[in-house]
Parts: structure tokens; C-alpha cells; sequence
């Protein structure tokens, strides 16, 4: 450790914490439309990583028309691919639910197996459509490189903004889940789908947009990721266990539970990682996540539902 | 009648046409090509026109990313040998096969290819997994397979010619070059977690305490497909090492140098030298996130000379202006050409006397340069730094001598 000071020292394990906290609005962001989608629907969608490749490559034709057509809108292009991709994503999932999903809500295995075909039609159309190389959309310069507060400290400044994102789409989400007439419903088809069926609901509808507004979140995610990661057929598939794992721990049913969940993985397996080796810090997450799920099989928070 | 009578002369006129042109073809195959009974022994799938060679790479799956480009160099060459009249007075013909990025379905199309097929040779594979499913199958049908991607080495067949570098080949002359123009002393290895990136930093950490006397500060892998690498480049931060070397392979290649950049380690900060970023990976990556950066490899599509000039611009003109060429790619493009020297200096396709024919053959024509097949079926060839610039080019630094292969490199094991 020699030719680092103690004030050095000390901005390492600030980068270090902003580092899990910006791990934690990844897991959040790419677990939020699973959550939605598998919490309360009961759909384990294992194609929701293709919803994500979808905003990653709408935020790539962006990214190459505002370069080529409108070079002075550069600066601000990433702001309608969010919109976009969320847009491009729904409408995915719309079609996707109407066609596939709604016919297997009774079959939870078979939509397993449906699903992960879906995932590998999808990522040959991606291939066949944008060819086989990953292919890397152009950043804005304000998304680049990081801001230092001080000459030691570096904060990355795509994670800044995955977080401000992050925080922002949660915050959309509870809006609608619990303030909002729309998400009312949902949780009332969740809770009991008879019910709310007498009551008036159209559950078939409710159902269907649900599972669009969950793929248009996954499209978003995938905007997001093009500043920390790549951009291929096969990229989104890189997040689903780490999405999956993140909302079954967290308890199906619960947005505070997906919230705490990314929260306790993220700083167990940065924290770990900071001190082992990063194959050793896996291992024991996923370890204690096991050992966790063991004991509390409904996961960290669970929300009562009638069977 | 008279209907009888006119398809009865349609025929009579067509067989005349069909005698003139096999008596034509006949006349220019014994003009050029010698019989095929005495060039093709062993049943091979050889025609007095015609010789057919097999093509297997993942054409779909996740490998199709990085196999693509093999596909493509490999066609290039085969069209520009077919182009000149062949190999022995015979057009090559291509039977694509895909190993769908799947290491079991290799070694099947590996068997059809051979068995059913009887192809004379087959370009393929890019994947250290790909070539250990099919090596059985090439082995007890006695094929012929030409390899293009750089590799951990400690393999050599009889039946296999490996056209990109074995591990010491890209690795020591590399670690040569930064320790004497950047005075580097610590080095930070980071890989992606399976048998390529974990034999090529034990060659490296051997070379690096052993000849170089510098020292290793940290050595960790990852497994394949992470995307977080914030706590890593902490880490790294907290060692300060002289030279990162990465062996960080697909999607997380992208994360990795993404998040490099955006952690501030920029060149001006942080020296990285990779063995694991070509032109191919670039694209992904983004030439802004790799500016400064130095690679090592044997080819660069940026090299300046008149053969790979020609190659660049032929690839360009076949497969459009936004194509890159990375190493591989390359690599690829040899095996038809090194084949084809082999077989005529043969003067046969049966396996044994084309393996027989290859070693110290010399392939001046190569876009790297010049290449020589080595008796242990490897190639001579020179290391090369390029530095990368914002236009996903790399610009380069420095070209090695001609180095030998060794895939079974003693005291590095």
C-alpha cells in the first residue's frame, strides 16, 4: 500500500461507498419491471433482459441519427431515448402479452419455457437486424469521465446518473402503484383477480398493461446500461439472474422489499469484493442469499395475498 | 408427329452441346489440373473441378459476435484463390456449417463435415472450448483444421494448424515493450475467469517476477457476462500499479473500460496494456473510452503495407466501408492461403502429405507481413502495440522481430 496517504485512503472507501450505492441503483433499475411483471402478475418473464436490449439499441439508432442528422442535439438525445425506449418497450410487451403471455397465465412452467424461447427468438432478431458485433452508442460529453470534488476523488458520472434515474423511476413507480387509480386496480387484481373482476375491473386489460408498463421500465434499464455496459444481441441477458435473484429475495409482492434487497446484495457483494477476490464475493452473496431464503422463503418482505 | 419429330432434334442439338462442352472442360482440366486419383488418395470430397472444404463457426449465439468477422475473411480468401484458377485446377467450394455458439453441436458438424462430407479441410472454431470438442473428432477421422484465434497454447496436433499467436507470442513481448519504454515495475492482472485469461497471466506473472523482476500487485478474475467493476478499480487505485494488464473478455469488456473511464483512470492516469481488444471489441466499447490505450496483438487494420492494403480494401469493397478487421479476422484469412501453398507444394489434398508439406512454409503475402508455419504447426510471427485513437483505430508504436511459437513454454507453466 505504499504512496497512499491517509487522506487518500480515505477518498478510496468514499469511492468505494458511492460504488455499492451506484450498484444499488443498477440492481434497482434493472429489477423494477421485473418486479412489476413477475410481483404482481406471478409471470417469470425470462425474455425481460430482451426488453432491456430493446431500449439498449433504440438509445443506439438515436444515439447514430442525432450523429449523423442532427449533430447539434447531441448533447441532449439521451433524454428523448429514455422516453423511447420506455415507448418502444411497452409497445413490445403490449404485443408480447396479447400474443403469448395471457394464454399461459394458468401454466407458470410452460410460461417459463415460453419465455425463454421468446428470449431467443428476440436475441436472433437483434442479430439478424443489427448484426452480430456489439455496436456502442455515442455519449454525450456530460455523460462521460467523472467529477472530482477533490484531486483524490473520482465519481463516475454515468453512475450519477443511472442513480438520479433510478431514484426518479422508483419514485414514478410508487406514484402509480399507490397513488393512482390504474395502479389501484393492479394491486386489486393482485390481491384477489375474482374480486376486482366483480367489481367492475377489467382484469384482462389491467393484465395486459401491466406487463407493458413493466417491458417499458426494462426499456428505460436498457437506455441506462449503454453508459455502463454493451450493447449487443445478448447484452440484456447479461442482467436477468441478477434481476430475478434481486426480487425473489426481496419478496415477490414488495416494492420496499425489491428496494432492500438491491440495497443488502449491493453492499454485501461490493463490500465483499473491495476485500476478496471478485469470483470469491460472489460466491459467498449468493451463499448467504441461499442460507437467507432458506429461513424466510418468502423472501425479505412479503405482502399477505389470498391464494 | 411433327412435336415428336422437334423434341427429338432439341435433344439430339443439346447432347452435341453438352459432348462440346465436356470435351472443353475435359481439355482444360487435363490442360491445368492434374487426374484427381492421384492427388486424392483417401476418398476425400474432390471432383476433376471441384474440391470442397468445410467453414464451422458460430454463425448464431452469443459467439456470433466474435465469429463473424472469421466467417467473412475466410470467404474473402477463398473467393481470391478461386479468382486466380483454384487450387490444382479446382474451384473450392464451401459447405457452411454452424456450431450455433454450442461446444457439443461443433463436434457434431465437426463428424458430418468429415464423415459424411469428406470435406479436404475445414476452417473453424474460435473458442478454446470449440477446438477442444472438435480436436477428438479431427484426430480420429485424420481432417484438417485451420484455427484463427490467439489462444492459451499448451495444445499442438497434428491435425490442427494454428494461424493466430499461442500465449507467448502476444504475451512476453508485450510485457517486454512497457517495462523498458514505460520503466514499469508493478502490474495489476485482471481477467475474465476461465482458461484463456488464467494461462495467460501465469505466463505473464512468470515473466514479470522471473525475468522482468518487477512484481505482481494483484491478480483477479471475474466471471464471464459481469458488469460491475467499481470495487476492482477501487482496488486498484488503493495499489497503484505501474501497468494494469486485462484479459477482460466480451460484454464485460465493455463494462470494464466504460467504467475505467468513467472512474477517471484515463491513459494520461493509468497505463493499461490488453491482450483482449481488437478492432472487433472496439466497436462495442467505443474508441473514446480506449484512447491511449495499447494493445498487443500481430495485426492491426491500421498496418502499413501493400499487402494489407490490398486486403483492407478488398474486405471493404466485399463486405461494405464500416467493416473492421481485428486480429482474428486476420488470422482467418490466412488458413485458405496457407492451405492452399500446402496442398500444392504437395501436390495432393491427402491430409497426411499437406501436414507433411506445411512446416517451414512461407506466407509473404500476409496482410501482418510475412508468416512461416513452424513443425509444431504454429506460426512465426512479429508482436505489434497499437495505441487506440477516438476513431477505434490504433495507431502503431512498435513491431517485435519475428518470434517463435512455443506452445509448451518451459518455466511458464
Amino acid at each position: 500500500m505504499d504512496g497512499v496517504g491517509v487522506g487518500e485512503f480515505g477518498s478510496i472507501l468514499l469511492m468505494q461507498g458511492f460504488n455499492g450505492l451506484s450498484v444499488f441503483s443498477v440492481l434497482v433499475l434493472m429489477a423494477l419491471g421485473l418486479a412489476i411483471i413477475f410481483g404482481q402478475m406471478g409471470v417469470i418473464n425470462m425474455a425481460h433482459g430482451e426488453f432491456l436490449t430493446i431500449g439498449a439499441y433504440t438509445t443506439y439508432m438515436l444515439s447514430q441519427l442525432t450523429t449523423n442528422y442532427f449533430p447539434s442535439a447531441q448533447p441532449y438525445y439521451f433524454f428523448v431515448a429514455i422516453v423511447v425506449s420506455f415507448l418502444l418497450g411497452g409497445l413490445a410487451g403490449y404485443f408480447v402479452e396479447l400474443v403469448l403471455i395471457r394464454h399461459l397465465y394458468k401454466r407458470p412452467l410452460d410460461s417459463l419455457l415460453a419465455t425463454w424461447g421468446l428470449s431467443l427468438i428476440m436475441q436472433q432478431l437483434f442479430r439478424s437486424t443489427f448484426g452480430a458485433k456489439e455496436v456502442s452508442a455515442t455519449l454525450p460529453d456530460w455523460l462521460l469521465g467523472s467529477w472530482q470534488p477533490t484531486g483524490t476523488i473520482d465519481i463516475p458520472l454515468n453512475g450519477l446518473f443511472v442513480m438520479a434515474l433510478t431514484i426518479l423511476l422508483t419514485f414514478g413507480v410508487w406514484l402509480f402503484m399507490y397513488r393512482s387509480r390504474a395502479g389501484l386496480q393492479m394491486r386489486a387484481t393482485t390481491q384477489n383477480r375474482v374480486i376486482a373482476g366483480a367489481v367492475g375491473i377489467n382484469t384482462a386489460r389491467v393484465d395486459r398493461m401491466t406487463f407493458a408498463i413493466g417491458c417499458g421500465i426494462a426499456g428505460v434499464a436498457g437506455a441506462a446500461f449503454t453508459t455502463i455496459g454493451s450493447t449487443g444481441p445478448t447484452s440484456g441477458s447479461l442482467y436477468i439472474v441478477d434481476a430475478f435473484l434481486t426480487v425473489v429475495f426481496g419478496g415477490a409482492q414488495s416494492l420496499l422489499g425489491t428496494l432492500a434487497s438491491a440495497f443488502s446484495i449491493a453492499q454485501t457483494n461490493s463490500t465483499l469484493e473491495f476485500f476478496l477476490t471478485g469470483s470469491s464475493a460472489k460466491v459467498i452473496t449468493l451463499l448467504s442469499i441461499i442460507i437467507i431464503l432458506m429461513i424466510r422463503p418468502q423472501g425479505l418482505f412479503s405482502v399477505k395475498v389470498r391464494k | 408427329m411433327s412435336i415428336k419429330f422437334s423434341g427429338a432434334r432439341r435433344s439430339v442439338s443439346a447432347g452435341l452441346a453438352a459432348l462440346a462442352l465436356a470435351a472443353l472442360t475435359t481439355g482444360a482440366a487435363s490442360a491445368a489440373a492434374p487426374p484427381t486419383k492421384t492427388i486424392n488418395t483417401t476418398g476425400l470430397k474432390v471432383t476433376d473441378s471441384e474440391v470442397y472444404v468445410g467453414q464451422l463457426h458460430s454463425a448464431t449465439g452469443t459467439m456470433a459476435i466474435s465469429e463473424t468477422g472469421s466467417i467473412q475473411a475466410e470467404q474473402l480468401a477463398i473467393d481470391q484463390i478461386n479468382a486466380t484458377g483454384g487450387i490444382l485446377g479446382r474451384k473450392i467450394k464451401v459447405i457452411q456449417e454452424d456450431g450455433a455458439s454450442d461446444w457439443p453441436t461443433f463436434a457434431e458438424k465437426a463428424k458430418k463435415l468429415l464423415v459424411q462430407d469428406k470435406v479436404a479441410a475445414v476452417f473453424g472454431c474460435w473458442t478454446s472450448a470449440s477446438r477442444k470438442a472438435v480436436l477428438p473428432v479431427f484426430e480420429k477421422e485424420n481432417g484438417l483444421l485451420y484455427y484463427p484465434t490467439f489462444y492459451e497454447g499448451l495444445e499442438q496436433s497434428k491435425n490442427v494448424f494454428y494461424t493466430g499467436q499461442e500465449a507467448t507470442q502476444q504475451i512476453i513481448a508485450g510485457l517486454d515493450w512497457i517495462a523498458k519504454t514505460k520503466g514499469a515495475k508493478s502490474f495489476y492482472l485482471v481477467g475474465s475467469d476461465y482458461i484463456w485469461p488464467r494461462t495467460s497471466n501465469k505466463i505473464a506473472r512468470k515473466h514479470i517476477e522471473n525475468v522482468l523482476h518487477g512484481t505482481v500487485v494483484g491478480e483477479e478474475y471475474y466471471p464471464l457476462g459481469h458488469t460491475q467493476f467499481g470495487s476492482l478499480i477501487n482496488k486498484i487505485k488503493l495499489k497503484k500499479p505501474d501497468v494494469i494488464y486485462s484479459i477482460v473478455v466480451g460484454g464485460s469488456n465493455v463494462a470494464w473500460w466504460k467504467q475505467l473511464k468513467a472512474a477517471g483512470l484515463t491513459a494520461e492516469k493509468q497505463t493499461i496494456l490488453t491482450i483482449s481488444v481488437t478492432e472487433d471489441e472496439v466497436l462495442g466499447i467505443g474508441g473514446e473510452n480506449m484512447v491511449g490505450h495499447y494493445s498487443a496483438m500481430k495485426y492491426f487494420e491500421s498496418m502499413e503495407n501493400d499487402n494489407n492494403k490490398k486486403f483492407v480494401a478488398a474486405f471493404k469493397a466485399k463486405y461494405g466501408p464500416t467493416a473492421v478487421i481485428g486480429d482474428v479476422t486476420q488470422a482467418a484469412y490466412e488458413g485458405p492461403w496457407l492451405w492452399k501453398m500446402a496442398v500444392e507444394k504437395a501436390g495432393s489434398f491427402d491430409v497426411d502429405k499437406v501436414v507433411a508439406a506445411s512446416p517451414n512454409l512461407e506466407f509473404t503475402g500476409a496482410p501482418e507481413g510475412y508468416v512461416k508455419i513452424h513443425p509444431n504447426h504454429h506460426l512465426w510471427s512479429k508482436l505489434v502495440i497499437g495505441q487506440w485513437g477516438a476513431n477505434g483505430q490504433a495507431k502503431v508504436l512498435y513491431q517485435s522481430g519475428l518470434i517463435e511459437p512455443n506452445p509448451f513454454p518451459k518455466g511458464y507453466q
